[in-house]
């Protein structure tokens, strides 16, 4: 009060020199929307209540559409996975190779040589044929008939090193050869080798085989495993590793894992590989500032168009239940006498109805008769506004009836004006200082039913978002206790607006009605 | 007022609950039987495939049947009632035991969940509440206006989370769900109860802070109305201390409208807090009744949500009844 009297003083002051006394221009008059809005701007928590809503209207609606992303555009990220790659045996067992001559050397054969092998003979005999196993080197032998040689048993192994070349028996013989015995060259068919002592052979033109008691295969048949990539198996298995890095020959660098499994006896080789997978909850970074939600999507853009979608339900919500409640109230209060007696028995009746069960359960059918998410929504503003009448009505009528008794409501009556306008021009627009009160309030008690319900899934659903339902993760309690910034930013925002609709109706009924400031 | 007048009030308003909780239920009974049918048809499915159970088509005859589901909305309506009025609210679906015997399981773990909370609400809210009014425009006052509105704006289970991520995650004093804990049944029965009492601390607090904001402000307009009331103006001229015309006269004529609306939520604390306890998983009659309501139990959700409607028309009668009581000024119309 004081405050009014410092600004009419000041008036006085600055205009008195201007005009007299008695002049009416001397005093400023205010429209009486005038007057609301200074005593509103002068409260400064309805202020702020204010200011908070623009920032979550401009967050909601201009954010959505500045935001780099879509509401339910999915990301994806590379995760290192170790994938089973090759697996590797050191051979312990003879192995046993055909020449393909006239008489094969088949497995009864090779059982036969293993026989003679163990008794340290160097012939044996099968239907009544000789065949002779000679040593060729160490731990390799090979099995002759008539002078011929037609197989041979060995424990290293010969494997090409060039992709897509078979090695011929008499190679393999050769290069074995060479190798257990500890020879550096040979020839054959007139090329000159070169065996190493780590077992590989080269020609003039390069390396063409290596030879290893390690078998080396690759778990993809398409794959083919190079030299210096088994070489580095083999080391890593010698010196004992678990994980050893290859560079292969296109420059690309990836980890390895080595297991051993006993029972199988043979090592796995296990390749790291980057799978495209969603980027589900990842923490916040300068690409998502709030990070991503389960479905790998960007949590600050889901919660800007969260605050959409709660705002308009919130909105389309109490302008059904005003227009429904000011409508019947209206009529009630006017017309009195049985109308009034219907209407407010229904409004009775509707004020029975426990809402929240009620409206679980149509969630729940909606849930089972698999509702399209768009309709969903409809559905569910309709359903909040046709509960959220009777407060209203009962508020309108309850104006009205004190309305209609005094003076201005006779003066309408005898000019004579339709009942029509009579309330619609004349007793409603009495009402709506409180009308804007209670829905500013509604719409805060509604954005909380709507969350509430989103929350437990029977309300606004998937791909929508709504604060209320990206909260719902918190329902899963691992993210509840390890994500913080998937459910509390949104729930935040919630609690903010709701706060900022009460304040603003508090702020608002004050400046409307300022004897009932209290 | 005589006592007589009195009594014809209460009679009269009797007579209207009764005939509004006769509509309502009409209403929601329309409302059940408009469910798609499924629900009967996935129950029977379910039990037919129990072993040594009946045919699909036999539990159908024989569901549709029991619940009345073979006749007319309004036939099956009566039917209902009539059942109602032997005490008969038929078994629950998902329960499979009688709805009133569950009821009867669950409504006390809820009834005093909120009988406490209703307690701690009241000795937190009235005097907060009272402060406020006697220094209207502190800074106390601000404080408190702003902790209310804080309370009626906080969404049940935003705030049921944050308990739990503090209390129950990073400081691991509670439990995150249930009433009881894992070795429950080792426990002597003063530790039961105590074990009880831990698990519902948490949606007690819940409880308190979502319901204490309106009483806050609710306590601190009647008062401030109190207070410039003319008596006030009177006892402060005859030159009463402060502290006795606050508390003797004015804080007194404030608890006739808090006494009214407190005896008035009385009978609300049967209906349980469905969302708190579903959240903490608390086997209230709340908890019961979302379960029942989401698997879509026709029987339980149809005698919970008469229930409810009862309750609220028991509390609003209680509220006219008291106020008329505790109030010598009120004279019945």
């Amino acid at each position: 009060m004081s405050e009014e009297l410092k600004n009419v003083n000041e008036q006085e002051n600055s205009s008195s020199e201007q005009y007299s006394l008695n002049d009416d221009r001397r005093v400023k008059v205010l429209s009486p929307g005038a007057m609301v809005a200074k005593r509103f701007f002068r409260n400064r928590l309805a202020v702020t209540g204010l200011v908070i809503l623009v920032f979550m209207f401009v967050f909601s609606f201009i954010g959505g559409m500045i935001s780099p992303y879509e509401e339910d555009q999915v990301f994806y990220r590379l995760d290192m996975q170790f994938k089973e790659y090759a697996a590797v045996t050191k051979n312990e067992e003879y192995r046993f190779a055909n020449a393909g001559k006239e008489v094969a050397y088949d497995s009864i054969l090779q059982a036969q040589t293993i026989l003679a092998l163990t008794k340290k003979a160097d012939s044996f005999t099968w239907k009544d044929v000789e065949y002779g196993v000679t040593q060729e080197g160490e731990n390799f032998y090979s099995i002759s008939h008539n002078g011929e040689v037609i197989g041979m048993a060995f424990k290293d192994i010969v494997s090409s090193t060039i992709e897509g070349v078979e090695l011929s028996f008499d190679q393999r013989f050769a290069m074995l050869k060479a190798f257990t015995n500890g020879e550096t060259s040979f020839s054959l068919d007139g090329v000159d080798y070169t065996v190493t002592e780590d077992g590989g052979v080269t020609t003039a033109d390069g390396e063409v085989a290596f030879v290893s008691s390690y078998v080396i295969q690759s778990i993809h048949s398409d794959v083919f495993l190079t030299r210096a990539f088994k070489e580095e198996v083999v080391a890593a298995i010698e010196a004992g590793e678990e994980v050893f890095p290859f560079t292969n020959e296109a420059g690309e660098s990836c980890e390895y894992k080595l297991s051993f499994d006993v029972t199988k006896n043979m090592w796995s080789i296990q390749e790291e590989k980057g799978v495209k997978v969603f980027d589900t909850y990842s923490y916040p970074s300068k690409e998502h500032w709030l990070g991503t939600d389960k479905n790998g999507m960007d949590m600050l853009t889901r919660i800007m168009y969260g605050g959409r979608v709660s705002l308009i339900i919130g909105f389309i919500v109490v302008v059904i239940s005003t227009v429904l409640g000011v409508i019947l109230g209206g009529m009630s209060g006017f017309f009195g006498g049985w109308v009034d007696m219907l209407i407010m028995r229904i409004v009775d009746i509707f004020y029975c109805i426990p809402s929240m069960p009620i409206i679980i359960i149509l969630g729940a059918v909606m849930d089972g008769m698999r509702v399209d998410p768009t309709l969903r929504m409809l559905y569910l503003m309709l359903i909040l506004g046709f509960l959220g009448w009777p407060s209203i009505a009962r508020l309108v009528r309850g104006q009205i009836l004190s309305l209609r008794e005094q003076e201005f409501m006779v003066a309408a009556e005898a000019t004579g004006i339709k009942i029509h306008n009579r309330i619609f021009k004349h007793l409603i627009p009495n009402v709506i200082p409180q009308l804007i009160v209670v829905c500013t309030m509604s719409l805060g008690s509604t954005i909380i039913t709507e969350a509430t319900l989103s929350f437990l899934g029977l309300g606004v659903k998937f791909p929508f978002a709504s604060w209320g339902n990206i909260i719902n993760d918190v329902n899963d309690t691992f993210v509840l206790t390890t994500y913080w910034f998937i459910w509390i930013p949104a729930g935040i925002c919630l609690l903010l607006t709701v706060l900022a609709f009460n304040i603003l109706g508090d702020g608002l009924r004050d400046a409307f009605d300022p004897k009932m400031k209290r | 007022m005589k006592d007589n007048q009195l009594l014809k009030y209460i009679l009269k308003r009797i007579g209207i609950s009764i005939v509004i909780l006769f509509f309502v239920a009409l209403i929601i009974y329309t409302l059940m039987r408009c469910l798609p049918t499924s629900y009967i048809e996935a129950v029977a499915l379910q039990k037919s495939m129990q072993p040594n159970s009946k045919s699909f088509e036999e539990w159908m005859e024989q569901l549709t049947k029991m619940y009345n589901m073979d006749k007319g909305i309004v036939e099956g309506y009566f039917a209902w009632l009539g059942n109602v009025f032997r005490g008969e609210f038929g078994d629950s679906w998902k329960w499979t035991m009688p709805v009133t015997e569950k009821f009867n399981n669950v409504v006390w773990v809820s009834f005093v969940m909120g009988a406490i909370a209703l307690f701690f609400e009241v000795i937190i809210a009235i005097p907060l509440g009272v402060i406020a009014a006697t220094k209207q425009y502190s800074k106390a006052d601000y404080t408190i206006s702003i902790v209310a509105l804080a309370g009626i704006s906080l969404p049940t289970f935003f705030f049921a989370s944050l308990m739990k991520l503090v209390f129950a995650v990073k400081l691991g004093w509670f439990d995150l769900y249930g009433l009881v804990g894992r070795d429950y049944e080792y426990l002597s029965p003063a530790g039961q109860l105590l074990d009880k009492a831990n698990h519902l601390v948490l949606p007690i607090i819940v409880l308190v802070v979502i319901s204490m904001g309106s009483l806050m402000r609710h306590t601190r307009t009647n008062m401030l109305e109190v207070l410039n009331a003319d008596y006030i103006r009177t006892a402060r001229a005859k030159g009463l201390s402060e502290r006795t015309v606050i508390y003797k006269h004015a804080f007194r004529n404030t608890l006739i409208p808090l006494v009214t609306i407190l005896g008035g939520s009385l009978p609300g604390l049967f209906s349980g807090a469905l969302i708190t306890e579903t959240l903490f998983s608390i086997p209230g009659i709340g908890y019961t009744s979302y379960h029942s309501m989401v698997s879509g139990d026709i029987p339980f959700s149809m005698f919970y949500l008469v229930f409810m409607a009862a309750m609220t028309l028991l509390g609003n009668l209680i509220t006219d009844i008291l106020y008329a009581v505790v109030d010598p000024r009120v004279r019945v119309s």
